[in-house]
């Protein structure tokens, strides 16, 4: 596909007015083929652009961002499904800064015992340049298992286990004497932490969970949890003494799929239903609870810590794929956070998943404005004040929602909170997780959406008809 | 003395005859021993305190569990003078066709085991020995060349036989009337019809709380859900075998399954069962049998694809290997119209001196054999209990699943039942199924052969294994494939060949257990 190098400016969405009034279709563009393709063709009144054409949806990745958001010029109503500085929260080093700061401000904010709810990542240090850091920690630790990850790469490359400080000498000779043979390659940015060695294991094999966030904002932040997700699972036993065995440590689809025992039928993924069956009869539902409770902990103090630094762009939503892994006492450990989760589908079961999830997903990004109604010129004003009642919901999590939907929320019967309160929650978003804007039941109530709540409940959300696959 | 009198009498001589020997029996003579010391326990009243003190302590709760237990699962004799064949099977003709078939299995085993020349057992070399033991929490990394065996026989090849199911001593002539069964199945075996499944089933109506019915998201969880977990915790508090059964017929929930299921089968992990499972674990070690791969090759081919069950591969092994060399498992051929299948040591043919019981527990495994263990790995994670629940889930129920007994919950009477039940409350869709050549049965025999593990969702399958559990019965099996014949009813109305029927029915991993099997039995106009 070709782009004229010199565009600048380009508009998008641009149309007369009258013009935009009576547009019948939203026209969407993406470059990729798989669940989402099929989703976006299936949605009514969606149209397809192709190359050069002007759209009001796309659905880009991050290579084509880093290249045009800046010279792309875009209607109000336009959306992109990327934040521009995305990596503050999505390459393993920018994360860690962001949350290593954002717990010391807790901590001087809010005392240590809240700033231990961020102890959600294991030690890590960014190489090189906090390599003598790394070296102190390694020696208080002697025996320990560290994992060495490059920042920016995906699908378990470049990725491997040490024990000794030999280990990555070799690495660092290897690399270096690589760059001086070409010097205008940069050092490729790693990570070292430490190696969770006593995961959960089921059946004997490592695992880790995909949970999907999607972030329609920053300020205010809004974001939204889906139910459903999936148990990642090793196709090998775990063993700590195989530590160059890749297969066994690491959970990713991708690397699993090379593995020798690998079976296509299988899968490897556990739906994320399943999972909490298989927890609650083995521990009791109430540590189920708590382990998921601490995981919406993690989502919300991620986001909390790059919430000042990315810049929030109204036309900007993303859709953030979070790696958990569960060790042995159930807590849960953030290993990364994914702009750009696959959404190529493994099984039928995963196809499912994943179409209801960008259906959802669409519903939320709402381009056909069924959600609130917003005339053009308020659009500012109505982020702050609520102009119909279901927006009076978005300051207050429903608690115990799952178990009636559709029912009023508690604070519709009060009257609606006074524009004042609002800007002042808004400005001032303290610690705790609770007050922390969730959109909830404001499209459960107009029963779309309904895969999306603020917390996961015991149930999944009644079964719709799946999309035919094409392709 | 009366009949009925006699009848107790003879089974409560059967039952202490049985317990006598069992290991409750030696605690309860140590705890009896025990208490003498006890202030309490005086001479002159030496009995009854003696069992106050039981009462008090537990012991005749355990007692009483053991009682249960024994009722439940041994069948009681009708008459004194019965032969221990008539136990087995009261049918002689059922029972000449067990033997047929078991001719046949093993006939197809032998000639497997010559053409591949592999014995039928051998023992390891040291070697093998000690690699199997380090390897034995992974076996199912192992992938040993399995492409020449192939399963003794599947579930198909079984409904085939049960079709050429004929009583000899039955006429009902040539002539076609309404009273005639359209079925597969031509014996004349009395099954229940929908008025007694009811009454029968009555803890499932509509105005009793169930789980999988009333626990979902969009009913409040104080109308029953609470309090039923509230009463679930008091049985488990009591450790009642009795009430446990009782009380999980409304389904169990998730948290206390494990415990209930074992409180319900009696099982206790004694250190003496965890030894008795070491023992089997060292005798899978020292010898290979040739059932070891049909085994192996019935995993691999069912529950390792499965996209739920494939996680514990490794127990199935550990689980399966074991149960094959357990000779206990040999007590429930008493009750069971099977017999196990004699091999004789090399040369010595004939001979009933070198005679043994190949495999050892009697039970050739047929394929989706291993479906029977996996769904159990979800609630019981250390091998030797989960070993535990399995054996007896084996002797107590899935034994009927795959011999030809007339038995009420035996696989001849579910067909039967369920296809009864097709023909007479849903005559149009089973005359239309025929007419097309998809005998309904051809479908659901798989089902009921599995007793639907792997067909339905395992939370489903769960709720619908707590009801057979409750009942002590396998016929909800038959009412269920009923259910969702009923359920899909207006899509297979339309289908014209036994290949599109198949498809219509070939998933349901989305059906929901419970209500289909409320609204059949108690909702549906008749």
């Amino acid at each position: 596909m070709s782009r004229p190098k010199n565009q600048n400016y380009k508009g998008h969405g641009l149309s007369k007015g009258k013009e935009r009034e009576q547009r019948a279709s939203i026209r969407f563009k993406t470059t990729l083929t798989n669940t989402l393709m099929d989703v976006l063709r299936h949605r009514p009144g969606w149209v397809e652009v192709k190359d050069e054409g002007e759209w009001d949806f796309y659905w880009c990745d991050v290579s084509w961002l880093r290249e045009n958001f800046d010279h792309t010029y875009m209607d109000e109503h336009v959306r992109i499904s990327h934040f521009r500085n995305h990596y503050e929260l999505t390459r393993k080093n920018y994360m860690v800064k962001n949350l290593k700061r954002f717990r010391k401000q807790l901590e001087r904010e809010a005392g240590k015992v809240e700033a231990a709810k961020c102890d959600f990542f294991p030690k890590t240090f960014e190489m090189p340049c906090e390599y003598h850091l790394f070296v102190e920690e390694f020696r208080k630790y002697p025996g320990i298992t560290w994992i060495m990850k490059p920042v920016a790469r995906s699908q378990g490359k470049g990725i491997f286990l040490f024990r000794r400080l030999k280990d990555i000498m070799d690495w660092r000779k290897d690399t270096r004497s690589s760059d001086d043979q070409k010097d205008d390659i940069p050092v490729e940015n790693y990570v070292a932490q430490r190696y969770i060695e006593n995961p959960y294991l089921i059946g004997g094999r490592k695992f880790d969970l995909r949970v999907y966030v999607l972030v329609t904002s920053y300020t205010p932040l809004r974001a939204w949890l889906y139910r459903d997700g999936f148990a990642r699972f090793s196709n090998t036993r775990f063993t700590l003494s195989s530590i160059d065995d890749q297969y066994v440590h690491l959970t990713n689809v991708a690397v699993q799929k090379t593995s020798p025992d690998y079976h296509p039928k299988k899968g490897c993924k556990w739906m994320l239903q399943r999972f909490r069956q298989y927890l609650a009869s083995k521990h009791g539902p109430q540590a189920v609870e708590m382990l998921f409770s601490d995981m919406d902990n993690i989502f919300v103090k991620s986001l909390q810590s790059v919430q000042k630094v990315i810049i929030s762009d109204k036309h900007c939503f993303e859709l953030y794929g979070y790696d958990i892994l569960i060790d042995q006492d159930l807590k849960p450990w953030l290993l990364e956070v994914n702009a750009s989760p696959s959404l190529t589908a493994s099984s039928q079961e995963d196809y499912e998943l994943k179409t209801c999830l960008l259906e959802d997903t669409l519903h939320v990004v709402d381009m056909e404005g069924r959600l609130c109604q917003r005339s053009e010129k308020t659009a500012e004003a109505a982020v702050l004040l609520p102009s119909s009642p279901e927006e009076s919901f978005r300051l207050i999590p429903g608690y115990g929602e799952e178990s009636n939907p559709g029912r009023c929320h508690p604070s519709l019967s009060s009257p609606p909170i006074p524009a004042q309160q609002h800007l002042t929650a808004f400005a001032s978003l303290p610690p705790t997780w609770q007050q922390l804007c969730w959109l909830s039941s404001g499209c459960l109530l107009l029963g779309l959406a309904p895969g999306f709540l603020h917390t996961i409940p015991r149930h999944l959300c009644t079964k719709r008809q799946p999309i035919p696959r094409t392709g | 003395m009366s009949q009925e009198e006699s009848d107790i009498s003879l089974i409560i001589a059967q039952i202490v005859q049985k317990l006598k020997g069992s290991n409750l029996y030696a605690q309860l003579e140590r705890q009896a021993w025990a208490s003498l010391q006890r202030p309490e326990i005086k001479l002159e009243s030496l009995k009854e305190d003696i069992k106050e003190f039981f009462k008090i302590s537990g012991w005749e709760k355990k007692l009483q569990n053991a009682v249960y237990s024994e009722l439940s699962v041994f069948p009681l004799p009708s008459h004194p003078a019965a032969p221990p064949e008539h136990l087995k099977e009261p049918l002689v003709y059922m029972r000449k066709a067990q033997g047929s078939w078991e001719k046949r299995i093993l006939k197809s085993l032998n000639s497997m085991c010559t053409e591949l020349s592999i014995p039928l057992a051998r023992k390891r070399p040291v070697g093998e020995q000690k690699e199997l033991l380090n390897k034995w929490n992974e076996m199912g990394t192992d992938e040993p060349d399995l492409s020449l065996f192939r399963p003794v026989y599947a579930p198909k090849d079984f409904l085939e036989v049960l079709i050429n199911l004929r009583n000899p001593n039955y006429e009902n002539g040539d002539s076609l009337s309404f009273r005639t069964h359209l079925g597969l199945i031509q014996v004349p075996l009395k099954v229940k019809d929908i008025p007694e499944l009811k009454e029968c089933f009555i803890e499932l109506g509509l105005n009793t709380g169930q789980l999988g019915i009333d626990d979902s998201t969009q009913v409040p969880p104080e109308l029953f859900e609470n309090e039923h977990v509230r009463i679930g915790q008091k049985v488990l508090a009591e450790q009642d075998s009795a009430a446990a059964q009782q009380y999980v017929r409304q389904g169990s929930p998730t948290a206390l399954r494990a415990e209930l299921w074992a409180l319900i089968l009696n099982i206790s992990s004694q250190p003496e069962d965890i030894l008795y499972y070491e023992q089997l674990k060292t005798n899978v070690i020292q010898h290979d049998l040739l059932v070891d791969s049909l085994i192996y090759k019935d995993v691999k081919l069912t529950a390792s694809n499965d996209d739920y069950y494939f996680v514990f591969e490794d127990y199935l092994y550990q689980v399966l290997l074991c149960f094959s060399r357990d000779t206990s498992v040999l007590s429930h051929f008493a009750y069971n119209s099977a017999s196990p299948p004699k091999s004789y040591i090399r040369g010595k043919l004939g001979l009933e001196e070198y005679a043994v019981f190949y495999p050892p527990n009697g039970v050739i495994p047929f394929h989706g054999f291993s479906m029977y263990v996996a769904p159990l790995c979800f609630l019981y994670h250390e091998p030797s209990k989960l070993y535990q629940i399995f054996r007896e889930m084996y002797v107590r129920f899935f034994f009927r699943l795959h011999s030809i007994s007339s038995h009420p919950s035996g696989i001849v009477s579910l067909c039967l039942l369920f296809e009864t039940l097709l023909q007479t409350y849903l005559p149009q869709l089973f005359y239309h199924l025929r007419e097309i050549g998809a005998q309904p049965l051809r479908i659901s025999f798989k089902w009921m052969v599995r007793a639907f593990s792997g067909y339905l969702a395992t939370d489903q399958l769960l709720l619908l294994w707590d009801r057979i559990l409750g009942y002590n019965s396998l016929e909800i099996l038959a009412v269920l494939a009923a259910a969702v014949f009923a359920f899909r009813a207006v899509n297979l109305m339309e289908v014209t060949s036994l290949a599109a029927a198949e498809a219509v029915l070939a998933d349901l991993s989305t059906l929901k257990v419970m209500p289909l099997l409320q609204i059949f039995l108690f909702a549906t106009v008749t």
